[in-house]
Order: structure tokens, then sequence, then C-alpha cells
């Protein structure tokens, strides 16, 4: 087999992917901006629902924060693979001489830095709302951090296995939720296990292996899917 | 480096939906010729390509290239194919010139500026490559995605329907195109309703029929 001298290593191919990803999702502002603008609606509906008390609202304030954020890092997850799926430039990431799951690595990285940084960056606001002070907005941050990337990840299995399917929308929803339990009680418990004076140490270990198996694993599954969903 | 690449098809059957589409295919492509797939609508022609690229599982029978089944080497294989389906794999809210380089990177091939506008210029998008790809005629489209087996180092064509939405002179391009690749020793397989020459290269002939 020759190289050509101006062959790309998976590397660059994978950076390829994440830069068409970040410009695409530039130019449709409104596909990035609406997930926001509902994690924020979501996150202030609560204090209008159960009363302006504010020791139950700051008792609340890390798991309403974060099951927000975990609905909205799924309104985006749909789109994931939906167009590339429709123009045809998903057989040509599986055609690929780089392989798919890095690929599918590289769009859920893309993901992530378009819907869960955005995330992090707006949760220490709409958790000032709820009374949280430096310390716990602080330990939210960094759950979320490292919660919503394992969210892509995770995500990008159920974009694969629901793409071309009517209604996929709510199917993604019943496939994924579950799965993002686990991630649901460790972040939002960092923020109440601290609180509550037991450090946030173990439950931000616990999450950073979650966020490790996931980029083990999810790529392989997603990859799987999608050559499924194209058969 | 092998220098003859050989496409063997041997025993290849396909049923669709519970419907036997054809059965065992046999037929072996040199380096050099290509395949004209003919047959009427529904007879599994899109069906053979996609199997041909390992888009599609195939069933029974084997796809051997070099002589060694391609779900033996996935990788080695995928460098070696260039696909071209009925969509052209475009992304419409990007320009001419962003989609072509992001197709190459896929395809592993770093391609630069001053190429991809020359290679456009020759297949007649001259002064399009900054314009987005939703305002690009039927044909146009076509011929974007078509300049990327130009710039493809893949040595075996699998092209669905590639002449699909061309005018004339798209047509006669794209003939030379091909003919150009199987005198440098490539190998192409297409499917087309109308009948082309590509060059001085007499086509091998398979036409699918319904059982």
């Amino acid at each position: 087999m020759t190289t050509a001298p101006n062959t790309l290593g998976a590397g660059a191919v994978m950076l390829a992917v994440i830069k068409r990803e970040i410009a695409l999702g530039l130019r449709q502002k409104g596909e990035v901006l609406t997930p926001l603008v509902f994690f924020m609606v979501i996150a202030s509906l609560f204090p209008l629902g159960v009363g302006a008390e504010s020791s139950l609202l700051l008792r609340m304030a890390p798991g309403v924060l974060w099951v927000s954020a975990l609905l909205a890092a799924m309104l985006s997850l749909q789109r994931m693979f939906a167009t590339d799926y429709a123009d045809g430039s998903l057989e040509q990431m599986v055609l690929s001489p780089t392989p798919l799951g890095l690929l599918v690595l590289a769009k859920a990285l893309a993901h992530f830095l378009l819907s869960g940084v955005p995330l992090v960056l707006m949760a220490p606001v709409l958790g000032l709302q709820f009374g949280l002070d430096g310390r716990a907005l602080g330990i939210l941050m960094l759950s979320l951090l490292l919660g919503t990337p394992t969210l892509s990840l995770i995500g990008s299995i159920g974009a694969a296995l629901t793409l071309g399917v009517r209604g996929a929308g709510v199917l993604l929803s019943l496939l994924i939720l579950p799965l993002y339990i686990p991630v649901l009680i460790f972040g939002a418990g960092a923020v109440e296990a601290d609180a509550a004076g037991l450090g946030f140490g173990g439950h931000i270990s616990l999450l950073s292996a979650l966020l490790v198996l996931s980029l083990f694993f999810s790529p392989m599954a997603t990859a799987a899917a999608l050559r499924i969903s194209l058969e | 480096m092998t220098t003859s690449p050989t496409l063997t098809l041997s025993k290849l059957s396909c049923t669709k939906g519970g419907r036997q589409l054809f059965k065992d295919l046999d037929c072996t492509l040199q380096a050099g010729c290509w395949l004209y797939v003919a047959g009427a609508n529904g007879v599994g022609k899109t069906s053979l390509l996609r199997m041909l690229c390992g888009l599609a599982q195939v069933e029974s029978g084997e796809i051997l290239w070099n002589n060694t089944p391609i779900a033996a080497q996935h990788d080695s294989y995928r460098q070696d194919l260039c696909y071209l389906g009925h969509l052209n794999a475009l992304q419409e809210s990007m320009s001419v010139q962003e989609n072509l380089m992001f197709t190459s990177a896929l395809g592993g091939v770093a391609l630069a500026e001053q190429k991809a506008k020359s290679v456009l210029e020759r297949f007649g998008l001259r002064g399009r490559s900054q314009q987005l790809v939703r305002h690009l005629s039927q044909g146009q489209k076509r011929r974007v995605a078509l300049s990327r087996l130009a710039l493809s180092p893949a040595r075996l064509w699998v092209l669905d329907e590639p002449y699909v939405a061309m005018d004339e002179a798209g047509i006669q391009m794209l003939s030379d195109l091909i003919a150009s690749h199987l005198d440098k020793g490539g190998l192409a397989v297409l499917t087309s309703h109308q009948r082309v020459p590509v060059g001085a290269h007499p086509a091998q002939l398979l036409e699918l029929k319904a059982p």
C-alpha cells in the first residue's frame, strides 16, 4: 500500500469532523440556542411551581438543575446523525478508511462542545436563583463538566439506533433516559453530599469512571447501531 | 504493493423483503476494466452496489478484492474504494469547497484549497467554491459529488447512477474521467439507464433479471 504524503491520520480526520460540526452549529444558531433556553425555562419553572421557600429550593437545586440540564442535552441528540443520514454523508463516514468508532467519538465530542459546555457555563447563573453558594456552584459546574460528555456519548447510541424511525424523538428519550440515571445520581449527589459534609470526592470519581467507561464503549455501540440503521 | 487489483463476485445472492432479487452471481473484474450493471428498476442494482461497498450484508456468496474476502480486510478495502450513491453526501448549509474538503478528509486525503479550486473549475463550477450547496442546481450538486472522484486515490469506483441530472457536457466529462481512471489501472462498477461509451474501454456487462 502506498501512502501519499498528503494522507491524513485518524486524529486529523477526527479534528476535521469536530470542526465541521462546530461550523455547522454556529451557522444554525437556533438549534444550539434552543436547548439552552429550554434549560433556563425548565429550571426557572420549579421555583414558580413549588413556591419561593428558600430552604426547600436550596435542597432541590442540584437535582432540579441536573434534571433540566439532562433534558436540555437530550433535545439536540436527535439531530446528531439525522442530517448526515438524510444527505448521504453518513454512508461516506461508514466507508471512510478511518474507523467509524473514532468518527462517532468526534461527533459526540462536538455535541458536548456545542450543548454540554454552554450548559456548564450557564448552570451557575441558574444556581444563584436557587440560592446556592459559591462552593456549591463550583461543585455543580465540575459535576456537569464531567457528566455532560457522558450524556453526549450515551446519547449517541440512542441517536444512532433511532435513525430513520418515525417518532424518533420520543423513542430516543425512552431508550436513553434510563441510561442517564447513574449520571444523574452521582452528578446531583456530588453537590448534596458536599452540603451534607460528606465531601464530593467519591461522586466525582464515580462520574469520571462513568465518563471513561462511556468513552470506551459507546463509540463501538454507536458505530454498530449506525451500520444497522444504514442497511 | 499489488500491481493489478481484481474484484471477484462469487455465488452472490440477495433477498429483500422475502423476495429473491438475484442468485448465484459470478463475475471477475480485472484492473483497467469496468462493469456495467444493467437491468430494469427493482432488480437489485443498488443492492448489489451497496453489497460491493460493504454497506449491506452479504447473505450468501462472497465478494473478493485481490482474492481476499472484503469482510476480512475492511480497512485496506475502504482505502481502495470510492462510492457515489444516489445521495450526494453534501451538507446543504456548507459551501462547495467546505464540502469537498470534508469528504476528502473522510477519505483520508488532505486537500489544498488551490487543488479544490482547480478540480471544481474542471467540473464546470468555476467561481462557485464559496457558494452554499443549497443554492446549487441538482446537476451542479451532482458535479460537486463527482469531483470527489477526481480527488480520490481509490482504485475501485462504485458509482450508482452517476449520470443522473447531468447535461451533455457533464456526461462527456464524467466518461472521460472514468476512462482516464481505467487507463491508470483502476476499476469501475456503475449502473446507468443510458448506455455510455467510456473511452476505448469495452464494458463488461452484468445484466440483472428478475427471476
